[in-house]
């Protein structure tokens, strides 16, 4: 019985999950990976600074932002290609990367992340000693 | 027992609605007549278009363009937006994930036609390229009074 109320409830958040997605947009985005980090640029055209959420959940990265942009309010729409006001878009991380020390910037509408590699999985140049 | 069939169901219609949804959008079924300089969706970048009783204002998101990157033009009613927006790998880096939009774009619009080109002012904010056009004095809307 409490199984399946368990059920239930999941099935909730599970179609509360499916509306919530229907209105945010999913950014495009390029990853670039070197030997010390892995670099992450998203588009969020009209997203300030206020509007931007990153958290880190475990090893899930979540990107959240809200588009505020000043539209006169008596606008009647003639073309709308961007529909929604929020952009959203989640990435699970490896292991090897230390969501500590995570840096980002927001410039023009372009956020770029930068996740470094933990110290110890950093390439190392191995020294040949003739014996 | 049984008490949960109804919130399956209900689930079930969701999904439904919102595949509907889904597919209208993509479709573009619900959307009426297009333009015939409409472009196909996706395409880059993005445009919002909105008419008040004073004018018409433009919405280009395009982030992470350098300003002088923008060009805009207009004549008669057609707007054109031009820029370049750069390639940001690095050298010596692994690309996983391309899909931002990288080189020449050149986008155009058809306006109403009672807009006045000369009143065309724009600013580039947060990614998004706002342009506000005017319309014409003698097209603007009245209110007439009944006697």
């Amino acid at each position: 019985m409490s199984a399946e109320k368990n059920m239930a409830t999941q099935s909730n958040r599970a179609s509360e999950a499916a509306r919530e997605q229907v209105r945010v947009m999913r950014p495009a985005v390029d990853v670039f990976e070197n030997g010390e980090s892995i670099s992450l640029l998203a588009n969020l055209p009209g997203v300030a600074e206020e509007g931007l959420a990153l958290e880190v959940d475990g090893n899930q990265l979540t990107i959240t932002g809200d588009i505020a942009i000043d539209m006169p309010g008596n606008m009647a729409s003639l073309q709308a290609d961007v529909r929604f006001t929020r952009y959203q878009r989640a990435f699970n991380l490896s292991g090897e990367l230390d969501t500590e020390k995570i840096a980002a910037t927001l410039k023009d509408g372009l956020l770029s992340v930068t996740i470094p590699k933990r110290e110890e999985v950093l390439p190392r140049r191995i020294e040949i000693t003739s014996g | 027992m049984f008490g949960s069939i109804s919130q399956w169901d209900g689930d079930i219609f969701d999904h439904f609605n919102r595949l509907e949804r889904e597919m209208a959008d993509l479709l573009g079924y619900s959307s009426g007549p297009a333009s015939i300089r409409e472009v196909a969706r996706g395409s880059y970048p993005a445009i919002n278009l909105g008419s008040t009783d004073d004018g018409v204002e433009v919405f280009v998101f395009a982030a992470g363009i350098n300003q002088d990157q923008l060009e805009l033009s207009i004549q008669q009613n057609l707007l054109t937006v031009n820029g370049e927006c750069p390639d940001r790998q690095p050298e010596s880096s692994n690309a996983y994930i391309k899909e931002r939009f990288a080189g020449q774009f050149k986008r155009s619009l058809s306006l109403p036609e009672d807009i006045d080109p000369e009143s065309a002012t724009a600013r580039y904010t947060n990614g998004v390229l706002h342009i506000s056009l005017k319309r014409r004095a003698e097209a603007k809307a009245r209110k007439i009074q009944v006697n």
